[in-house]
């Protein structure tokens, strides 16, 4: 298998990448999601420096 | 084991504990997606009818479960922080919501891309696809329950009430494809007798579920502390998280 023929996908290329971009993208929205989550909430109880809770 | 929860159900607990957890199982998730992703578009071998089409399969019905699943798990939380008046439960219930309105979407989505070339068409009215998108519209109620009320127990309370009403709509979407006749195909995998799929498909699909699921857990556990943040930012050791030690 070529990697153009990886690409081309036997013409189904548009609809598999665009499902598994889609995923990707899902997949790191909700991590990012969940990482500045805790970080927001710190910041707006006013614990901004919390170098714990910023981390985690 | 009831000890345990017992511990956990106190948010100082739980915060610390999911904070420990977390990491580990986001971790597990990107090998386990590294790994399915490899499985998926690589090790497994076109289909006999649908040629390289098929392998929106492994993005597709991963999601589909996790939307159920998480649907699952979210109002079982909110009927244990209904029962118990357990704020850890409703953190946990909030937290999901989003995270299966976003999977919902994506099994929509990703079904739309798949059907198009292989029904002719992105939607079809048929009872899967209207009832995945029924749990979609759930999902966001969900979510507007929660945020509309600005009391947050009492929207904790009325979200869970809705997300326990619409546990009504899980069975009726796992079997839709059966009671009616539906443009969807029936199930492959959830199926009493063996799994009308070859290994070589079922085992990427099913690291791709683990992956999913891992993700799920550590965004649920990020999440839900964020949640008893704001839940408990009156109680005394959210003043002390910044001081404390690292435990």
């Amino acid at each position: 298998m070529t990697l153009s023929e990886f690409f081309h996908m036997g013409g189904y290329g548009f609809y598999v990448w665009s499902a598994y971009l889609l995923g990707l993208a899902v997949l790191a929205a909700n991590v990012l999601w969940a990482w500045q989550g805790t970080r927001r909430r710190l910041r707006e109880l006013g614990r901004g420096q919390d170098r714990r809770g910023a981390r985690r | 084991m009831w000890d345990a929860l017992k511990r956990l159900d106190a948010p100082e607990q739980f915060f610390r504990f999911a904070g420990r957890l977390a990491p580990g199982l986001g971790w597990g998730s990107l090998v386990l997606l590294g790994i399915g992703l490899y499985g998926a578009l690589v090790l497994a071998p076109p289909d006999a009818q649908q040629g390289e089409g098929y392998r929106i399969i492994f993005i597709h019905v991963p999601s589909a479960w996790m939307s159920l699943f998480v649907y699952v798990v979210m109002a079982g939380a909110g009927a244990v922080g209904l029962v118990w008046n357990s704020g850890v439960a409703y953190a946990l219930a909030r937290a999901s919501a989003p995270f299966g309105a976003s999977f919902t979407f994506l099994a929509l989505a990703t079904g739309a891309l798949w059907g198009k070339p292989m029904w002719g068409a992105w939607w079809v009215w048929d009872a899967r696809l209207t009832s995945e998108l029924i749990l979609l519209f759930l999902y966001l109620g969900v979510i507007g329950l929660q945020a509309a009320i600005e009391d947050r127990r009492m929207g904790s309370r009325a979200a869970a009430m809705l997300a326990i009403v619409g546990v009504v709509n899980i069975p009726i979407i796992h079997f839709s494809v059966q009671w009616w006749n539906t443009l969807h195909q029936g199930p492959t995998v959830t199926k009493l007798s063996a799994p009308s799929i070859h290994w070589s498909m079922l085992v990427p699909l099913l690291v791709m579920a683990a992956a999913f699921t891992l993700h799920y857990l550590s965004v649920l556990l990020m999440r839900a502390r964020a949640e008893l943040l704001v839940q408990e930012r009156h109680a005394g050791w959210v003043d002390t998280l910044g001081e404390a030690d690292d435990a």
